[in-house]
């Protein structure tokens, strides 16, 4: 796990940057609670993997992105999808399985993609997105653009093969691709020390020549500077970087986790001591940036949108049935 | 004592070659390990080493000389203290080897023997075509070259990768020259890494590239089938209609010869089991054309099964500007009253030589060649059902879950009354490819199955 905290720092940030990241993570947190409710009321099914506590790891990263780069990741996506300005609204009634969802229903929580804000999923197969992402790179260099793009995956993903077969070919290729290994500890309930040889994962690339760097996934700050290093990296054509950010995710693996592989005491304690949107609250006050009624505005406002999307997914109706047959060929 | 120099067999498909050039003449002392001549395969220009020491008594066969049949002898080498004489006695032996090779189970399959150039397939019938439409003899290989070639000129988002596809000119030449036409950027190798190039390949088209990937046969595209079917097939229906992906999976599949079970496998059944897919299997360098420009342009993935067999084999091309053939469009290669024999890529071969006999004996089968497998044209299969009322399938691969059940399933549903007899499925046995030339031969479907069948269906 990452270090503790540089607790009285000043934030090297405007307020305006730390409200945009309190702002961005709380509707992660406050949409994934209200997904948790909603699958307990049994009007989301299936698999439903929460990102709660984890915030600070998508928002810093697409706090360094431009118009133009790509995303792609695991099945845990709610965050990633409302980070690169996805609607709430669309993200919720795929949630619930309706017509207003953006994959109208027929993706789920682990298959939504937008075209549009350059979203390529989730993916339900663990490391698969891993050399898709380095083929949205590829795509990039072979237009000639200077976009990069992020290829998201796990600790668990982080022992795949294929991994390692694209660590190779971006290397070889010199592809710009920022491969952001999200260390939450578990693998599902296998915990790294389990399953991992080696424990440094951002070490993983040095067979194939790619720079990485530990980063502590809590700090959003610390996220976004990472963050601006690697794709400085990429766009200047010198081929991938590898960050691994160390994280936690608070919820089970998915809602059906009893989560025995772990204490009580260990979440709590990460929970009080590393919440990543606390401490930019936190730096918010201490910085007197913001007053406590401005944080307060701001938690209404997202509790407000949250609610719509809430209520949206519940009101659309359940796809046609003539969907059934749509969308299998172009 | 003398020896015969024999032409050697440098593939496993390869039956004759031409002998390019001499490196040693007549009188010259080779060792052991020496170049002797080069020799041209339908896929590549091969050195060929000398394996005894000794002296070049006479050379048979002259440079430049074509279609030189494996086994044949080209050359006398003659041991210490022979002189001329036994070169001559030697030569105008008969070749013990050569002789014994005409009983040995050819290297290659039954069905394989055919010449590179060999005289191109009668155009039967060609309903893609325009009446007066000209055609020019060309093996499947340049056929499908020049699909790719032509849609690449067209379309510069369309690019080829896989192993080999650049500078080595393609494993089985299939790529040859486009390096040189369209550069390093279009014409990619890969490392040998299907799982990790599949999925690039994967992500470069959900970006909106019409990515070709050759997988040197598709026996190594197992490696990569998670990509194929969860990324590939799946998104466009995952994502509500949102994002594609236009991809062409292609390479040789099936049998070629004697190279046993993990090379040798007929993917067409397994494929053609998946929503999202298109699947294309075609037999003549025609079809292969326009239905490989065609798979290019569409906007889903196309997995797109060629046979190393059929590659060197010549076939009529009509001489077009752009030819394409839509997918989903069943051809009837001979038309026919008595029976229906349904089949695609290589099962042609069996089926059109079963034919061939069978008119013999006065029985007029309907062969129909299906081409794609997903969209399957069945409409043309129960037309000539309801015309014949009776059915043979035949493919190369397994029985279980085969093509031709699920095309027995589909005639018993929309046919059934017209049916005089049980539909049969000829397919290939039910185990892994064998190694060993006889098992070989007995594993793949062969042409007598496919008459006896007929025979059975038309009770006679």
């Amino acid at each position: 796990m990452a270090t503790t905290r540089r607790a009285s720092a000043k934030p090297n940030a405007s307020k305006e940057e730390l409200l945009a990241y309190y702002r961005d993570m709380l509707l992660i947190r406050r949409f994934e609670e209200k997904a948790g409710q909603l699958y307990g009321m049994g009007l989301i099914g299936g698999f439903c993997h929460l990102y709660i506590g984890q915030e600070a790891v998508v928002v810093g990263l697409e706090a360094a992105t431009k118009e133009g780069d790509q995303r792609v990741t695991s099945y845990r996506d709610h965050g990633h999808m409302l980070a690169c300005g996805m609607d709430p609204k669309g993200v919720m009634a795929e949630l619930t399985g309706r017509e207003g969802g953006y994959s109208r229903g027929k993706g789920g929580s682990m298959h939504m993609f937008s075209s549009e804000k350059k979203f390529y999923g989730g993916h339900g197969i663990v490391g698969a997105q891993v050399p898709i992402g380095a083929g949205l790179a590829f795509a990039n260099w072979y237009r000639g653009n200077d976009n990069v793009s992020f290829a998201y995956f796990g600790d668990g993903a982080a022992n795949q093969g294929q991994v390692y077969e694209t660590f190779n070919i971006a290397s070889l290729w010199k592809l710009p691709c920022v491969f952001v290994i999200e260390n939450n500890q578990y693998a599902m309930g296998t915990s790294m020390k389990r399953a991992s040889s080696t424990p440094a994962l951002f070490t993983r690339g040095e067979a194939f020549g790619i720079p990485g760097e530990a980063v502590d996934g809590m700090d959003v700050l610390a996220v976004k500077a990472a963050a601006e290093k690697a794709i400085g990296h990429c766009r200047a054509g010198e081929g991938p970087y590898i960050l691994e950010m160390n994280t936690y995710r608070y919820r089970g693996h998915s809602m059906s986790d009893p989560a025995k592989y772990r204490t009580r005491e260990e979440v709590q304690k990460m929970r009080e001591e590393r919440d990543p949107i606390d401490h930019v609250r936190d730096m918010l006050v201490a910085g007197e940036l913001a007053t406590e009624d401005e944080l307060k505005a701001v938690d209404r406002d997202i509790k407000a949108v949250v609610n719509e999307a809430a209520q949206f997914a519940q009101d659309s109706p359940e796809p046609a049935e003539a969907e059934l047959w749509t969308d299998v060929y172009a | 004592m003398a020896t015969q120099i024999l032409m050697p067999a440098l593939s496993p498909t390869m039956e004759e070659g031409t002998l390019s050039k001499w490196l040693v003449k007549e009188g010259d002392t080779v060792t052991s390990g020496q170049i002797l001549a080069e020799i041209e395969t339908d896929k590549a220009t091969m050195e060929f080493e000398a394996v005894d020491e000794g002296t070049v008594g006479k050379i048979l066969v002259p440079e430049g000389s074509e279609g030189i049949k494996v086994n044949t002898p080209i050359a006398v080498l003659l041991g210490e203290g022979e002189d001329a004489s036994a070169a001559e006695s030697a030569a105008a032996a008969p070749a013990p080897a050569a002789e014994k090779a005409e009983e040995a189970p050819k290297p290659e399959a039954p069905i394989a023997a055919q010449p590179a150039a060999a005289v191109a397939e009668p155009v039967a019938q060609e309903p893609d075509v325009p009446e007066g439409t000209t055609f020019k003899t060309q093996t499947m290989r340049e056929a499908l070259r020049d699909a790719m070639a032509e849609e690449m000129r067209r379309d510069g988002d369309v690019f080829l990768m896989g192993e080999e596809v650049g500078e080595y000119q393609g494993a089985y030449k299939i790529s040859q020259g486009l390096l040189d036409e369209f550069g390093p950027k279009r014409v990619i190798d890969t490392p040998i890494t299907e799982h990790g190039f599949t999925g690039i390949a994967v992500g470069a088209a959900f970006a909106g590239l019409r990515p070709i990937v050759e997988f040197m046969t598709f026996n190594f595209a197992l490696q990569a089938i998670d990509h194929i079917i969860n990324s590939a097939a799946k998104t466009l229906y995952m994502s509500g209609g949102q994002m594609g992906c236009p991809i062409v999976f292609r390479g040789p599949n099936g049998a070629a010869a004697r190279v046993a079970a993990q090379h040798s496998h007929d993917f067409a059944a397994l494929y053609a089991n998946i929503p999202g897919l298109r699947v294309v299997m075609p037999y003549t360098a025609a079809d292969a054309k326009g239905l490989l420009k065609s798979a290019i342009r569409d906007a889903n993935p196309v997995i797109f099964l060629e046979n190393e067999i059929l590659y060197g084999r010549s076939f009529e091309v009509p001489e077009l500007d752009d030819f394409t053939i839509p997918f989903g469009k069943a051809k009837i290669a001979r038309p026919g009253k008595d029976v229906t024999i349904v089949s695609f890529g290589i099962g042609m071969n069996y089926a059109l030589q079963a034919a061939e006999e069978l008119a013999k004996e006065g029985v007029e089968a309907e062969v129909i060649d299906l081409r794609t497998l997903r969209p399957m044209d069945t409409a043309t299969v129960i037309a000539s059902v309801r015309k014949t009322n009776r059915c043979v399938t035949v493919e190369e691969g397994f029985p279980q879950g085969s093509i031709g059940n699920y095309v027995s399933a589909t005639i018993m549903q929309e046919a059934f009354d017209y049916l005089d007899a049980p539909v049969i499925n000829c397919a290939g046995k039910d185990v892994p490819m064998p190694y060993a030339a006889n098992l070989e031969k007995l594993a793949l479907v062969t042409t007598a199955e496919v008459i006896a069948a007929v025979k059975s269906v038309t009770y006679r």
